[in-house]
């Protein structure tokens, strides 16, 4: 059966909780356990048998690293990855429905739409089976996971019918307990989407005309999936849930790429052994998953000494002797087998939240300071210790 | 002549190294603090006598309680402080007694903050006080009472057996009758009483000693200005220690250490890549790898610090194990 997958990548303007980490790199391109973020996408997309072409949707302008980042994946899996960029941000749904010709040219008979900042096991093989137990050639699936009743808030609740897993309910973000499943933003569409979409649509563009509202035609075209077509379909029969017990994790804030590179670290050791690093003799004491790129050197005298715990050090940075680089992570309770990270806000009662600590590429952080849940901005020199607080 | 040292306390504010010793027993500089007095007495053939207490008596309480002790022979006799550090000048200070002939003379020293002490207006050409005020609001003078006194026996009959404060009760009615002395200490002075106090004070003493008796400071590579080392301690390779590091008797340092402005006290280990700044160590203690300490982090006897912890200011009770970062400063009982 012909497939196609498509990532939804965002733009500039979405993803701003993962700054300072996006100055240098768009986030979908931000490196997580070693490699860019959407390549765990890609690869396995690319391994799902049927899969013609996968195709990144997003609205940032053409970008070097972006267009170097499409030719190498597209040499490494061997299939055809295009970059589809829409003319503005259109929502989770806008931005198929414009290209939805795109998505179905070749005959593609379903299609997967993955967001790109999820971190996850992919189960998508697991998904197209599921769907031939469950529901039938024109049903949508939706992944989802368990979470705790009071983070399931924060996400898209799913009410399923315990046998048949029909979507009885949708609510995105809700005020109170919906459910403790929700929605991973990954989903398995047919041709008939569109409609859906297209239905919404329309009933935009009626609205619009009722309001008389200056920015009409755009608004028209934002359609979120979420709140505006998976509401509707829940209890038509049309849509489904596929639960996974696998990992999952969202990548919003800089803190969680720690967490998820620490869950992809995890699954190497199944799927890609060869990227873990191993304790050679002479060399740096391995200890847990580790992942070394091939050009980093790890020299005694280079790092003499020195202590970084829970940080992201950017491209080029140098950290002096027995100088000490620690944050705070957010990872989810250990305890708790559903807890997800939290996308805490930067600051709470006028204070910065503790949080992993990060330098941006090219800082310089000299010997014998303690730099402690702080941000420091590219191209900063450093001449004292820090603590708690953002470094421009 | 004898002298008195005061050695009444509970030292609660050196806690909590004085949980495990009584203060007098604390090493400074890798010597007992009172072994720097008694040392410095020994040099005028003094003897020394002991009182217990058994109640708290103040500061003058106790002179009354050993009335008997200090007034056979008529002479005069010191009183001292216990938790006074300086060039201990016990001759020139009798020989000051000698010549004005009044009844007491006390040892003033010059500091920065004197709103923190006692505070001594004296006559600049005879030394004797006028007033004396304690812990003044506004500016009265920068001259304290640096806790060293020498009495003539007389004194004795203004002092009865109950809880009196020598610099309230006793001094300023001695200073309204002209009996008072004051005489200005050279060289370094600190209250050694809490740890601020007990590293500032060490980094004093260190440089008298450098200037006194270098041989006694160590050197050798990766050694930086004063430091004080116990023969039978050890220090590993490419470590960078001080300036003002005093390490005791059977400490271990291991390699890639860097201590500054620290006491490290008898048989504690500082494991590899660490890094302490302004710190006391108590005795055996074991601190991990690539642990910062730093902002007068106090550790009692016998504490372990897990590898990789930042302690800053941490306060830490004996016999504790820390298993988790201190990043600000706080208790740990």
């Amino acid at each position: 059966m012909p497939l196609k997958a498509v990532i939804l990548i965002g733009g500039p303007q979405k993803g701003t909780r993962f700054r300072p980490l996006s100055f240098e790199v768009p986030k979908p391109l931000f490196p997580v356990a070693g490699v860019p973020m959407v390549q765990h996408h890609i690869e396995a997309c690319a391994k799902v048998p049927g899969m013609k072409e996968i195709l990144l949707m997003g609205f940032y302008q053409p970008h070097e690293a972006l267009s170097r980042f499409l030719v190498s994946a597209q040499q490494e899996f061997k299939i055809p990855i295009r970059y589809l960029q829409e003319y503005a941000a259109l929502g989770t749904g806008g931005g198929i429905y414009h290209f939805r010709d795109q998505i179905l040219s070749g005959g593609a008979e379903a299609f997967f739409v993955l967001n790109a900042d999820v971190c996850s096991e992919f189960p998508l093989q697991e998904m197209l089976e599921f769907r031939q137990r469950h529901g039938d050639a024109h049903s949508f699936v939706i992944l989802g996971t368990t979470a705790n009743r009071t983070q399931a808030l924060n996400y898209g609740c799913i009410v399923a019918n315990a046998d048949t897993q029909e979507v009885q309910h949708y609510v995105e973000k809700p005020s109170t307990f919906v459910s403790e499943i929700i929605n991973c933003g990954i989903y398995l569409f047919t041709p008939a989407i569109f409609q859906h979409i297209g239905d919404v649509f329309q009933r935009n563009q009626q609205e619009l005309v009722l309001e008389e509202s200056s920015n009409g035609w755009q608004r028209a075209e934002v359609i979120r999936l979420e709140q505006d077509v998976f509401t509707a379909l829940a209890g038509s029969g049309k849509l489904y849930v596929y639960k996974t017990d696998g990992f999952w994790s969202q990548i919003k804030s800089a803190g969680s790429a720690i967490y998820a590179s620490r869950l992809y670290l995890n699954q190497y050791s199944k799927s890609h052994p060869e990227r873990l690093a191993q304790n050679k003799p002479g060399g740096p004491v391995i200890r847990g998953n580790v992942y070394i790129h091939p050009t980093a050197s790890i020299d005694s005298t280079a790092v003499d000494h020195t202590c970084v715990l829970n940080t992201i050090v950017g491209w080029d940075s140098t950290i002096g002797r027995w100088a000490r680089v620690e944050g705070t992570p957010s990872d989810p309770n250990p305890n708790d087998p559903y807890a997800k990270i939290d996308s805490e806000t930067l600051f709470r009662d006028g204070r910065l939240t503790p949080s992993i600590t990060i330098l941006g590429c090219s800082v310089t952080i000299p010997a014998e300071v303690v730099i402690l849940n702080s941000i420091v901005l590219p191209h900063k020199e450093l001449s004292r210790s820090y603590k708690n607080q953002i470094i421009l | 002549m004898r002298a008195l040292i005061l050695v009444g306390g509970f030292g609660t504010r050196l806690r909590p190294l004085t949980l495990s010793r009584p203060k007098p027993l604390v090493e400074f500089c890798n010597k007992a603090l009172l072994l720097h007095q008694l040392e410095a007495l020994r040099q005028l053939g003094i003897r020394i006598s002991l009182s217990h207490e058994k109640e708290p008596l103040g500061t003058a309480g106790p002179l009354a309680l050993a009335r008997d002790l200090l007034a056979e022979g008529g002479e005069p006799f010191f009183v001292l402080n216990s938790d006074v550090i300086c060039e201990f000048p016990f001759a020139a200070l009798a020989r000051f007694h000698r010549q004005h002939g009044g009844e007491g003379s006390l040892v003033v020293t010059r500091v920065e903050e004197p709103a923190k002490y006692g505070v001594v207006v004296s006559e600049a050409d005879t030394g004797r006080i006028c007033r004396f005020v304690e812990k003044p609001r506004v500016f009265v003078s920068n001259k304290i009472n640096a806790g060293l006194y020498i009495f003539s026996p007389g004194i004795l009959q203004r002092i009865q057996l109950r809880p009196t404060s020598i610099e309230k009760e006793i001094f300023p009615a001695m200073a309204q009758e002209g009996q008072l002395y004051a005489m200005e200490l050279q060289g370094f002075w600190m209250d050694i009483g809490q740890p601020k106090d007990f590293l500032t004070g060490m980094c004093m003493y260190l440089q008298a000693l450098r200037a006194q008796h270098p041989e006694k400071l160590h050197s050798g590579p990766g050694v930086v200005g004063n430091v004080l080392v116990d023969p039978s301690a050890k220090i590993g390779a490419n470590c960078v220690i001080g300036p003002n590091v005093t390490i005791g008797a059977g400490v271990v340092v291991e390699d890639g250490v860097r201590i500054k402005r620290c006491t490290v006290l008898k048989g504690a280990r500082i494991r590899s890549h660490s890094w302490l700044e302004s710190c006391i160590v108590g005795w055996s203690c074991s601190v991990g790898q690539w642990v910062r300490m730093e902002n007068v982090t106090v550790l009692g006897e016998d504490v372990i610090v897990n590898d990789e912890l930042y302690l800053n200011g941490a306060n830490v009770l004996p016999h504790k194990s820390i298993a988790e970062s201190v990043p600000e400063p706080r208790i740990i009982m």
